[in-house]
């Protein structure tokens, strides 16, 4: 699926130099940058205004728009240190709500990405019988919607000798199992792809299987698998279904995007709330974005199908 | 006096950081702890397949690489995804009612209208997404910047639903004409000598704006997929068409959109299929309410805040049904586009 959706850039570096070309180009080209800012424009706005309201003091929020900032000068941490660390029934208390996040999201890609590269290793390396029709399962299991598995999961962690529900572990598991099917899939391209002689040099060398996937497959497939985590990661931390459903809801587990979407309905139209709880929600994405872009559009442009 | 009241109430200010530091230090040892014996039952498990006598060992190594993936795949996904057929052709009470409530989801008017809000959203997002994430890219295909430019239309990606949800809130926020407006969409309204719309709360155009946000979310998917489809299109065929007299209109529907359909495919699919799994938004945005509904929302409310799971699993159910054909289209699809090249 990869090889369609990505395919090899071949770029002409004659084509652009040459004088037609180059008339053609500038003559379409006004149209084109203007509808090309026009869009930018309007999807980097509603972002911008948001980053600007959430240091705007609450009494400028509520009687002006952010876009007369320059003649109504105002500017607060406030809102930031309220919506963090603020105790108090009404208050966000995002503080225990970001460690949540990051205490989900960081196993929760540990977990299911340790188990998908040691069964992608099993389907591509290791002969046995079934292992194309388990694949070809595996590979299906992707267009069951969560929804179809959230019911009875519930039901299965409520079970009395496995009691995990509204637990971390709950979300860790539901995270793993829901990712093995694309990660799967996604980490057996890249193995597969690993050349013979490297996977044959190692055997003949007396490395089992487990060597093997230490000492070879595993460093080989770093790049694949450092995209997919970053792409897991996000997906985790900006979950709100899952967490939903198996996190209980409480300061003890839920995530930001929980308390966040609580907020939406308790205190949706307190800006100076909303804007820094939901900035305080998106900057580790954005972070991560920003950092690493390359590998999160590679990881994009390998698997599109997830959820 | 004052003072020791500042001081008791710094001394409150201390204990409660403490208490907060404490806390996330606990759940932060947590997370350790747990990847800690993550990594060690692997290895564990990794050790004794490894060490088991001869004659069991290929099958032991086998098991220890399939055997995790595969148990949480059946006791997780495949299971439950069985079970939940069942309780769809199953009232609350557990009897069988066979189609009792597809026929319900299709016949009750609020119902109806969740259904048919879902269509209008799997019709309309993935066309304009695509579309205008097709066209920003054609627009700034090898011009200066370029990068910039991606990076700013492919940003919302990274956000969550929620969080995009309440950045478009604040966008559509409404006051009356008297007051100043906070919402900037309202401002422009009242700029262009417009009255102010309650974008969100007034039906039936709201599912609209709420769509979107769902648009704003996916545009950059498209973009940078397309992208990277254009950059392929060889431009030794584009340069034929253009000594045949072909304009850059023509050349776009003659020879860009034919070489990149099987990445719009791909793209066209993901986004419905996105779409119709699409639950955060409205539940950020309206609740559902305003007539917003969408199925994946109905589906959650039903079968958790207002404990009918059998509508709930009916719903989980048509939802992968909405799914199934979607999929199949792209694989067939894709694998034509394999033959072809």
């Amino acid at each position: 699926m990869s090889a369609a959706i990505a395919p090899k850039p071949i770029r002409g570096e004659i084509n652009g130099s040459s004088k037609a070309g180059r008339v053609k180009k500038r003559l379409t080209s006004r149209w084109a940058t203007t509808g090309a800012i026009i869009i930018a424009m309007l999807w980097t706005l509603p972002t911008f205004g948001l980053f600007i309201s959430s240091f705007r003091p609450a009494a400028d929020l509520s009687n002006s728009g952010w876009w007369t900032i320059l003649t109504n000068w105002g500017f607060t941490f406030r809102n930031y240190e309220a919506v963090l660390f603020d105790s108090g029934a009404s208050s966000a208390s995002l503080g225990s709500y970001f460690i949540n996040s990051l205490v989900i999201s960081i196993p929760g890609t540990i977990f299911p990405l340790t188990l998908a590269l040691m069964a992608a290793y099993a389907f591509s390396w290791i002969p046995f019988k079934g292992s194309s029709w388990l694949f070809v399962l595996v590979f299906a299991l992707q267009i069951v919607p969560l929804q179809m598995a959230l019911i009875p999961l519930l039901r299965i962690f409520n079970q009395p000798w496995l009691d995990i529900s509204s637990s971390f572990a709950a979300v860790w598991v539901a995270h793993t199992i829901f990712a093995l099917p694309l990660g799967i899939f996604l980490l057996h391209n890249f193995i597969s792809e690993i050349p013979h002689e490297v996977v044959e040099a190692a055997r003949v060398d007396g490395a089992n299987h487990t060597q093997m996937f230490l000492k070879v497959i595993f460093p080989l497939s770093l790049p694949a698998v450092a995209s997919l985590a970053i792409f897991q990661f996000l997906w985790v931390w900006n979950d709100l279904l899952v967490a939903l459903v198996f996190s209980g809801g409480g300061k003890d587990v839920a995530p930001l995007t929980q308390r966040l979407g609580e907020l939406a309905g308790s205190r949706g139209s307190d800006w100076e709330v909303m804007t820094a709880a939901a900035f305080v929600s998106i900057i580790v994405p954005l972070i991560v974005f920003f950092l690493l872009q390359r590998y999160f559009v590679r990881g994009l442009l390998a698997g599109s199908i997830k959820g | 006096m004052q003072s020791a009241h500042a001081l008791a109430l710094a001394g409150q200010q201390i204990v409660r950081a403490d208490k907060f530091w404490s806390e996330s230090g606990s759940k932060l040892g947590t997370g350790l702890i747990a990847i800690a014996i993550f990594v060690a039952v692997v290895g564990l498990l990794m050790f004794l397949a490894d060490n088991a006598p001869k004659k069991g060992r290929d099958v032991l190594q086998l098991l220890f690489f399939v055997a995790p993936a595969l148990l949480l795949l059946g006791a997780g996904l495949i299971w439950p995804a069985i079970q939940t057929i069942g309780t769809s052709l199953t009232n609350d009470g557990g009897e069988f009612v066979g189609l009792a409530n597809f026929v319900t989801i299709f016949t009750d008017p609020t119902q109806q209208s969740v259904v048919r809000n879902t269509l209008i959203w799997v019709v309309l997002v993935p066309l304009l997404s695509t579309s205008v994430g097709l066209a920003y890219a054609v627009f700034i295909d090898k011009s200066r910047g370029e990068k910039v430019y991606k990076a700013l239309v492919f940003m919302p990606m990274a956000i969550s639903f929620v969080g995009a949800s309440i950045i478009w809130r604040f966008m559509y926020t409404y006051r009356a004409e008297a007051f100043p407006q906070i919402g900037f969409l309202n401002q422009v309204l009242i700029w262009l000598g417009l009255e102010p719309h309650q974008f969100i709360a007034s039906a039936p155009f709201n599912t609209l704006f709420l769509i979107f946000v769902m648009v704003w979310i996916q545009t950059g998917f498209a973009m940078v997929i397309l992208s990277a489809a254009i950059k392929g299109v060889p431009d030794e065929i584009i340069e034929a068409a253009s000594l045949d007299g072909a304009n850059a209109w023509q050349r776009f529907w003659s020879v860009t959109v034919p070489w990149i359909r099987g990445s719009l495919v791909v793209v066209v699919t993901t986004i419905t299929i996105a779409t119709l799994k699409v639950f955060d938004i409205v539940r950020t945005m309206t609740g559902g309410q305003f007539k917003t509904s969408v199925i994946a929302n109905e589906m959650y409310n039903r079968a958790f805040a207002l404990g009918q799971p059998s509508i709930g699993a009916a719903l989980a159910v048509l939802l992968f049904l909405m799914v199934l054909p979607i999929v199949i289209y792209n694989v067939r699809v894709l694998r034509q586009h394999k033959e072809a090249h």
